[in-house]
C-alpha cells in the first residue's frame, strides 16, 4: 500500500479496502476459513453433527441514524440476518454491541431499539447477548453497532465460488437505493425526493428459494461496492466470465437521476436489501417467480449469465444497448462526485 | 465545464436568487446568479455545480428528436 | 404537423441516447466515411466528451479511418504537480479549512494527496456547489477558509458568484487560490506542435454555453478545421462526427453548433461580464504536460486581491516547478500524441487506485476512462 494512515477509502468496499484486508488482516491472523471471504463463516462442527453452523458479523457507523427508509436499528438486523441468509442459512442468534457516544438523545436510542425489534420479528431471530459502552463526547459518531448472528445452514454449498458455466444471473430488485438515499441526506448534497433506502430482511425469499429445492450456486446481498462489487468476486473466485445485459439492470428513476447529476454509477452504489443469485439458466424463471411474491424482490430480473473462458474469466462484461460492450470494474474507494 | 444535466423548473424563488428544479424525481435548489432572463416553471434549465447556466431550447430539443425518429423510419 | 407536446424530461435523457438513432447515424457514418480521402482524426477536447465515448462504446461503432485524439479539457488533469501541492500545503496550516471540487482530493501532488492529507488531520472537504464553501466560512468564523478554484471557461463563472457573494455577505474568512484556465490557448498550443495529426474538433459545448461558438472561429481561421459544439449524449456525439465527415468531404471548414437546444454564438452575457469583473488573464501559466502557456489562466483582480490566497501565503507556498514520474506518459495523452495504451505503465504501474498522473485519478481523465470502460473486444485482441 502507498499510503501510511487509513483513508476514507479504506472502508468504501472496493479495491482500496480488500488490500488494506489482504495486506494488515490477512497477513496477520489469516487462515483458510477466514480467507475464502464469504459472507458467512461456515463452521466445521464435531463430526456427528447434522448440520453446519454460520457464523458472521457487521458494523454499522451510518450517517445520518435515520434516513428516508430506514434506521441504523434496521440496518444492523437486516445486515447480519441476510449474511446469514446469502449462506443458505437460517438466522438463530444474534448479539449486539452497542457504542454510543455521550449525549445521543435517549428517544433515539429508544427508537433505534424499537425498529430492530421490528426488523427481528420478520426473520424469527432473537438476539440473545451484548455489550452496550459509552464514550465521551467526539470519541464515535452518535452511535455504533456491531452484530454478530449465527445459524444452521440448510442449503449447503452456496459460495462465491461456485458459479458455474452456463449460469443466469438474476438481481432481486433495483440497485442502488440504499447508496443513492445516504447520499442524498448526506451534508453538503441537499436533495429531495421519494427515494428510499431498499434494506430489508432477505430471509422469508431466501427460504422459499431454499424450500423450492432449486440448485443454487451463490446468493450475495450487494452491500458496499454495490453490484459492480459482487458480480467482479464472483468472476474472480469462480474463474468465469460474466456477461451481462445492461438494459435489463433495473435502476429506479432518482437513482439514475443521482447518477447522472454526479457522474456516478449505479452499479457502485450500496444496497442494503438486494441480492444477486447465481443458478443454472433452466431454473431461472421458477426463481423469479418465488422471488416476485417477496415485496423486497417483485421486480426481480434476470440480468446477465456466466460462462467458462480462457480470455475472459475473472471479468465483468456489460452489454450496452447499442450493442457495443465494455468492462465493469470494481468500484474504486471514495465515490466522489464528478465535475466534468 | 461538462457535467451539466437537464433539469425541470418546478419552483421558483425569487427572493433568494434560486430555483428548484426536477431530474428525474431528484429536485434540489439551485442558484440562479448567472440567468437573469426569465424563468417559468415548467421550463428545462442546465445545472452545472449549483448553477443554471441556461434555458434548454424546448422547440429545438424537439425538433431534433423528431428528426431522429424520420431518420430512423425512414431506414427501418 | 402535429401539434408538439410538452417535452418530458425522460426524453431529453432517452432521446438523446436512443440505440437505434445511435445505430442508424453509425450506418450513416460508415457509408459516408468511405468517401474521405484522408483518416479523420478527431480531437475531442472536453473530458466529458471523452467519458461519453468511452462509456457508452462510441468508438466501435466507427470506421477504422475515424479516430479520436483525447485532448486537454479535463481541468484536474492538466493542474501542475506544484500547485496540488499549494493546496496541500494550505490545508496543513493551522485554523484552515481548505475547500475544492470532487475529484481534485485524489490528485497525487509530489507527496501524496489531499485526501491523504485529510486522513491525517489536514480539514479537506469536496464541494459540489462552491457556495456551500460560503457556509463553510460562516460556521467556522475562526477559521480561514480557502476556494481551491479549478475548471475551465463553464465553472468560473460560479467562483465569480461565491467571490461576490463573500463580498456582499461580509465573510472576510473565506479565501481564494485561483486556477481557472482557458481553452482556446490549450488547444492552440497543442495544435501549434507540428507532430499533431488532429484535422477536426468535437469542441467543449458547455464552455460555448457560458461563452458562445463563436471562441472556436479563431482555430477555423488559423487552421481550416471543421469544428462542431457538441452535446454529450450518444446521439449527440455520433450526429458531431457525422457532421464532421460531412464537412471534410465537402472541403469545409466552419463552426457548426449541434448542441443546437442549449449553445448560441454569443453565450450566456451575464455570466461573462460576472467573470471579467472579478478575474484578468495571467501572463502565463504552466500547464501540466504542456508546459507554460501565455495569456491561458486567470487570477484575481486587484481589487479581489485580498482575497487572494496566493498573495496572502506567498511566503509558504513552494514555488519550485515539478515534473512528472518518468514513465507517466500524461503530457503526450494531453497533446493527443498518444493513446493510455501507449504508455507503457498504463493499467500496470499505473491505475486508478495508483495513479502516477492525474489522466488516471480524475473520472475525466483519458486514462482513468479507458481503463474503466475499455472494449473488451480490443482486450481480447
Amino acid at each position: 500500500m502507498n499510503s501510511h494512515t487509513i483513508e476514507l477509502g479504506h472502508g468504501g468496499g472496493g479495491v482500496q479496502m480488500n488490500r488494506l484486508i489482504q495486506e494488515v488482516f490477512f497477513a496477520a491472523f489469516g487462515n483458510e476459513l477466514l480467507q475464502r471471504e464469504e459472507d458467512a463463516a461456515i463452521l466445521p462442527l464435531p463430526s456427528g453433527a447434522q448440520s453446519t453452523m454460520a457464523f458472521t458479523t457487521d458494523s454499522f457507523t451510518v450517517t445520518p441514524l435515520i434516513f428516508n427508509g430506514g434506521d441504523i436499528g434496521k440496518l444492523a438486523i437486516a445486515g447480519t440476518v441476510n449474511d446469514l441468509a446469502m449462506m443458505g442459512a437460517k438466522p438463530q442468534y444474534l448479539s449486539c454491541s452497542f457504542i454510543i457516544e455521550e449525549g445521543l438523545p435517549l428517544a433515539t436510542l429508544k427508537a433505534v431499539a424499537q425498529s430492530m425489534a421490528k426488523e427481528l420479528a420478520i426473520s424469527g431471530a432473537h438476539i440473545v447477548c451484548g455489550d452496550t459502552k459509552v464514550v465521551p463526547r467526539g470519541c464515535a459518531d452518535q452511535l455504533f453497532i456491531n452484530t454478530t448472528g449465527i445459524g444452521l445452514v440448510q442449503k449447503p454449498g452456496l459460495s462465491a465460488s461456485n458459479v458455474a458455466d452456463g449460469d443466469a444471473i438474476i438481481v432481486s430488485r433495483d440497485v442502488g437505493c440504499h447508496g443513492a438515499t445516504i447520499l442524498m441526506n448526506r451534508e453538503g448534497l441537499e436533495l429531495g425526493s421519494a427515494l428510499a433506502s431498499d434494506c430489508a430482511t432477505l430471509w422469508p425469499v431466501v427460504e422459499a428459494l431454499i424450500a423450492a429445492d432449486l440448485d443454487i450456486h451463490a446468493l450475495r446481498d450487494a452491500t458496499r461496492g454495490g453490484l459492480a462489487a459482487v458480480v467482479n468476486e464472483w468472476a474472480q473466485a469462480s474463474a468465469v466470465a460474466i456477461e451481462l445485459n445492461e438494459a435489463a439492470i433495473p435502476v429506479c428513476d432518482e437513482v439514475r437521476g443521482l447518477c447522472e447529476l454526479y457522474g456516478m454509477e449505479p452499479f457502485q452504489l450500496a444496497n442494503e436489501g438486494t441480492f444477486i443469485l447465481a443458478l443454472p439458466a433452466a431454473q431461472a424463471e421458477q426463481a423469479l417467480t418465488i422471488m416476485r411474491q417477496f415485496s423486497p424482490s417483485t421486480n426481480a430480473a434476470i440480468i446477465g449469465r456466466a460462462s467458462h473462458s480462457e480470455q475472459q474469466a475473472g471479468t465483468v462484461v456489460l452489454q450496452t444497448p447499442w450493442g457495443s460492450q465494455r468492462y465493469l470494474e470494481v468500484p474504486p474507494g471514495e465515490l466522489l462526485p464528478r465535475i466534468c | 465545464m461538462c457535467l451539466s444535466v437537464p433539469s425541470q423548473i418546478v419552483a421558483l424563488h425569487d427572493d433568494e436568487f434560486a430555483v428548484t428544479v426536477e431530474s428525474l424525481g431528484v429536485r434540489r435548489k439551485v442558484s440562479r446568479h448567472l440567468y437573469m432572463e426569465p424563468l417559468e416553471v415548467g421550463d428545462y434549465v442546465l445545472i452545472h455545480i449549483g448553477f443554471v447556466m441556461n434555458k434548454i431550447d424546448q422547440d429545438d430539443a424537439e425538433q431534433s428528436l423528431a428528426l431522429y425518429q424520420e431518420i430512423v423510419e425512414s431506414h427501418a | 404537423m402535429p401539434e408538439p407536446k410538452q417535452l418530458d424530461i425522460k426524453q431529453l435523457y432517452d432521446g438523446f441516447r436512443d440505440p437505434a438513432t445511435v445505430r442508424q447515424l453509425a450506418r450513416t457514418i460508415a457509408h459516408e466515411a468511405q468517401q474521405l480521402l484522408q483518416p479523420l482524426n478527431i480531437m475531442e477536447v472536453c473530458g466529458g466528451h471523452t467519458h461519453t465515448l468511452m462509456k457508452f462504446g462510441l468508438k466501435e461503432l466507427l470506421p477504422e479511418n475515424i479516430h479520436f485524439i483525447h485532448g486537454p479539457g479535463c481541468p484536474v488533469c492538466v493542474m501542475p504537480k506544484e500547485r496540488i501541492d499549494h493546496a496541500i500545503t494550505l490545508a496543513a496550516q493551522p485554523d484552515t479549512i481548505l475547500v475544492t471540487l470532487g475529484d481534485m482530493i485524489r490528485v497525487p501532488g509530489s507527496a501524496g494527496t489531499l485526501a491523504q492529507s485529510r486522513a491525517n488531520g489536514s480539514d479537506v472537504r469536496p464541494l459540489y456547489d462552491p457556495l456551500d464553501a460560503l457556509t463553510i466560512a460562516r460556521q467556522n468564523p475562526t477559521k480561514t477558509v480557502v476556494f481551491f478554484a479549478i475548471g475551465f471557461e463553464t465553472s468560473t463563472p460560479m467562483t465569480a458568484v461565491l467571490l461576490q457573494q463573500a463580498e456582499a455577505q461580509g465573510i472576510d474568512n473565506l479565501l481564494f487560490h485561483i486556477n481557472h484556465v482557458l481553452v482556446p490557448p490549450a488547444v492552440d498550443a497543442v495544435m501549434a506542435d507540428p507532430r499533431v495529426r488532429v484535422n477536426a474538433f468535437v469542441a467543449p459545448s458547455h464552455v460555448s454555453v457560458i461563452q458562445g461558438a463563436d471562441i472556436y472561429q479563431p482555430l477555423v481561421d488559423k487552421y481550416a478545421t471543421p469544428v462542431v459544439v457538441a452535446g454529450f449524449e450518444p446521439v449527440d456525439m455520433m450526429e458531431a462526427v457525422l457532421r464532421l465527415v460531412r464537412q471534410k468531404n465537402a472541403g469545409a471548414a466552419h463552426v457548426d453548433i449541434q448542441y443546437s437546444r442549449a449553445v448560441n454564438r454569443e453565450g450566456n452575457l451575464t455570466a461573462q461580464k460576472l467573470v471579467a469583473d472579478c478575474f484578468t488573464v495571467r501572463d502565463t501559466f504552466r500547464w501540466r504536460g504542456l508546459g507554460p502557456i501565455a495569456r491561458s489562466a486567470l487570477q484575481l483582480k486587484p481589487h479581489y486581491q485580498h482575497r487572494d490566497a496566493e498573495i496572502h501565503f506567498r511566503a509558504i507556498l513552494p514555488e519550485h516547478e515539478l515534473d512528472d514520474h518518468k514513465a507517466c506518459q500524461c503530457g503526450a495523452i494531453l497533446r493527443g500524441l498518444a493513446q493510455p495504451a501507449d504508455c507503457r505503465v498504463f493499467a500496470r504501474g499505473c491505475t486508478p487506485e495508483r495513479p502516477l498522473g492525474s489522466c488516471m485519478v480524475s473520472s475525466e481523465g483519458a486514462c482513468n476512462a479507458y481503463y474503466r470502460y475499455q472494449s473488451p473486444q480490443r482486450a481480447a485482441g
